[in-house]
């Protein structure tokens, strides 16, 4: 190890740049070892197991014994490094392992989550961060608890971010059991519990300060792994060095082959969890389809501004100022994933379709492409089947069936592009899922420590007890998250995007209001997030139980039945009782105003 | 509180208001505007992508960024000209 001056935040480009110099270091080294003949499983553990060591590694030089490090890092997170963090905090497996294949098979309205998950930083920025940071609190709920005053309204909060958080978390959890499961070559059952103990090294002993610094190393592997094969491909297909700008010709390509090869089809077999591809890439302008892609967006981006895991980041930087310049390099580090995520989609499916590239599989002699390596390593786990159902000896698009979040990791092998860059996109994988995962158990262990046993059960307990009863309680939640993680009950997207429902649902308006609202009292509040809450989740009772959905609200967009209930009853209510007394809405002057000290107290 | 420091408080938040409405009004321009038209912006081409689904692949998230960078910038300046400067 090397010496360090002074201490951590004022070396951070030097430690960052030492990590990420040691990780290309480490790739080379890999790819070498490729070359030498060492076996793919080999460089696969050591991928997985290097990066998890580094993380766990951090973790530990992070650990505290301090409140505030623990709760908010200290709040000395410098703006771009919170960036990284968020984004990493923020891009889940979902993002990173299933977006690119949703894309691939959704086409037009999977692009909603895309615009949704970058839109909603906008709201963040405009609408909330800069506030809340003010504000001062340690947790969502403190927000809720303190501007609404009372202890119910800090319950509710607590509800709805336990609930919207723990879905959420689940799929993370089953995001990185996937991964290291393939990757280490153990049962997914064993691969969920490896991936719970990486993500508790993680977090346990630092709280909030060892989460920031392992979620930054996170970002930095998980960026280069999603960029690397991408660049690679492109330049394969001719598409230039940085292919996001120039690969237009694939799409109309893709425009053109879609009726040569009788996209549509259906299928006429069926295998378990895998699809083949029926929706075409662009849009077709079909009716339901603006509409369905406006709610999904919508429900997407106030869900962005409302899911507690990601606010929370925003009170780790030193002053209002550098919160809201830190949204604004969150966005940019987002993006970089969202718009090369379309752009993997696409030139996968070239491989795929394309008569004139090596790659492609459609229209293929079915027993030539029976024996492709990637064909038969995915078919032997179940995520990939063919199956030649009109016995005509060649593979139809209706006779490729895929799961679909394994299009990110299976690209390097269906590109023919070397092992090393399989390993690395598990290590970029498992990265994503863990610090999501971390963000969100994280959340919920410091909503339950501070604001349900600190704030309502024991407000006497030393800082001591209070940091035990949080680690006690993000270990209880890992292991049954871990628990239903395993039980497999809902595909990695469809349970990331109840969580923005649910959030959003309860959450949204009593957060926006609270600032932006005066007039917003505490009955106000409880209505709205209680009705909001309550018809959004019975709404998605009822169409997951076969209801018919209203003008095409299914279950992943039922925020759009949940949020306008809650502001009807928000605002209604609010009217109907007196307006809040003369102090909380000095308070609420006062977070408006972006210097001065923080509304609660440093430590409270 | 002295009147003319009420004064500069509710002439920042005013400003600030405002901003705020400005920047919402460009992003559901691009958030929802244009992709709910992506049928008929395909018909043009942009550097060789059907315009619609450039916007929806790339178009509207470079707005995203850059419309956050600029709000910053000019709540900076609102900060700074109502004397809210960064301490330290």
């Amino acid at each position: 190890m090397f010496r360090m001056q002074g201490r951590l935040v004022d070396n951070l480009p030097k430690v960052y740049g030492l990590y990420t110099g040691g990780f290309i270091v480490f790739i080379i080294l890999m790819a070498i070892l490729d070359k030498l003949g060492v076996s793919a499983a080999t460089i696969g553990i050591l991928f997985v197991a290097f990066t998890i060591l580094i993380y766990a590694l951090i973790g530990w030089l992070s650990r505290t014994m301090e409140l505030g490090a623990y709760y908010v890092a200290g709040r000395e997170v410098p703006a771009v490094y919170n960036g990284m963090a968020t984004a990493a905090d923020w891009m889940s497996g979902a993002s990173f392992v299933a977006l690119a294949g949703g894309i691939y098979f959704g086409g037009y309205g999977y692009m909603a989550f895309i615009v949704g998950w970058t839109g909603g930083y906008v709201l963040v920025n405009a609408l909330m961060a800069p506030y809340l940071r003010k504000f001062g609190c340690y947790t969502v709920p403190d927000f809720i608890g303190t501007r609404y005053g009372g202890n119910f309204a800090r319950l509710i909060a607590v509800i709805i971010l336990v609930t919207a958080s723990f879905t959420y978390v689940t799929a993370q959890i089953d995001a990185s059991g996937t991964i290291a499961a393939r990757a280490l070559q153990i049962k997914y059952e064993t691969g969920v519990w490896v991936g719970l103990v990486a993500i508790l090294m993680c977090s346990m002993l630092g709280g909030m300060r060892a989460v920031t610094w392992t979620q930054v190393a996170q970002y930095i592997v998980l960026i280069i792994a999603y960029l690397v094969p991408i660049i690679w491909m492109s330049n394969r297909q001719g598409f230039g060095l940085i292919p996001h700008f120039s690969y237009g010709g694939a799409i109309h390509r893709i425009q053109e082959l879609e009726p040569m090869v009788k996209l549509g089809l259906k299928a006429t077999e069926s295998f378990p969890g895998r699809s083949i591809l029926t929706v075409p890439l662009n849009a077709t302008g079909a009716p339901l389809e603006s509409w369905k892609f406006f709610t999904l967006a919508l429900c997407m981006m106030a869900g962005t501004a409302s899911l507690p895991h990601i606010l929370m980041r925003y009170f780790t930087t030193p002053s209002v100022r550098s919160a809201r310049k830190s949204v604004a390099w969150s966005l940019f580090f987002i993006f970089l994933l969202y718009f090369s995520a379309p752009c993997l989609a696409t030139l996968t499916k070239l491989q795929l379709l394309d008569p004139n590239l090596p790659t492609s599989v459609i229209g293929k002699p079915f027993a030539e492409v029976a024996n492709l390596a990637w064909i038969k390593n995915w078919a032997s786990v179940g995520m990939v089947a063919i199956s030649d159902s009109n016995k005509d000896g060649i593979l139809q698009i209706n006779e490729l069936f895929m799961r679909p979040d394994i299009i990110v990791l299976a690209t390097p092998e269906i590109a023919g592009l070397p092992y090393v860059i399989s390993g690395l996109v598990a290590a970029g994988g498992l990265a994503a899922a863990m610090s999501t995962a971390d963000g969100l158990i994280l959340a919920i262990a410091n909503a339950l420590s501070h604001d349900l046993y600190y704030k309502m059960i024991d407000p006497k307990a030393d800082v001591k007890l209070r940091l035990i009863v949080a680690r006690v309680l993000l270990v209880v939640i890992g292991v049954l998250a871990a628990f239903i993680a395993s039980l497999h009950i809902t595909s990695i997207l469809g349970a990331v995007a109840w969580a923005f429902c649910f959030a959003c649902s309860g959450l949204f308006f009593p957060l926006v209001l609270g600032v932006w609202w005066k007039r917003a009292n505490r009955e106000g509040a409880i209505a709205g997030m209680i009705c909001g809450f309550v018809a959004g989740s019975a709404y998605l009772y009822y169409v997951q139980n076969g209801g018919a959905p209203w003008w095409g609200i299914d279950g992943l967009r039922f925020g759009m039945i949940g949020m306008p209930i809650s502001l009807v009853t928000m605002v209604a209510v609010s009217l109907m009782t007196p307006a809040p007394d003369e102090e909380t809405q000095r308070m609420v002057d006062n977070t408006r105003i972006p210097t001065g000290g923080t509304i609660l107290e440093a430590s409270h | 509180m002295p009147s003319n420091d009420a004064d500069r408080i509710a002439r920042h938040w005013s400003k600030t208001r405002t901003l705020t409405i400005v920047i919402l009004c460009f992003w559901a321009f691009f958030a929802f505007v244009l992709p709910w038209n992506t049928k008929a912006l395909n018909a043009f081409s942009f550097m060789g992508f059907p315009l619609g689904y450039y916007f929806i692949a790339q178009g509207s998230l470079i707005a995203f960024v850059v419309m956050i960078f600029v709000q910053n910038w000019m709540q900076d300046k609102i900060d700074d000209e109502f004397g809210f400067h960064e301490e330290k």
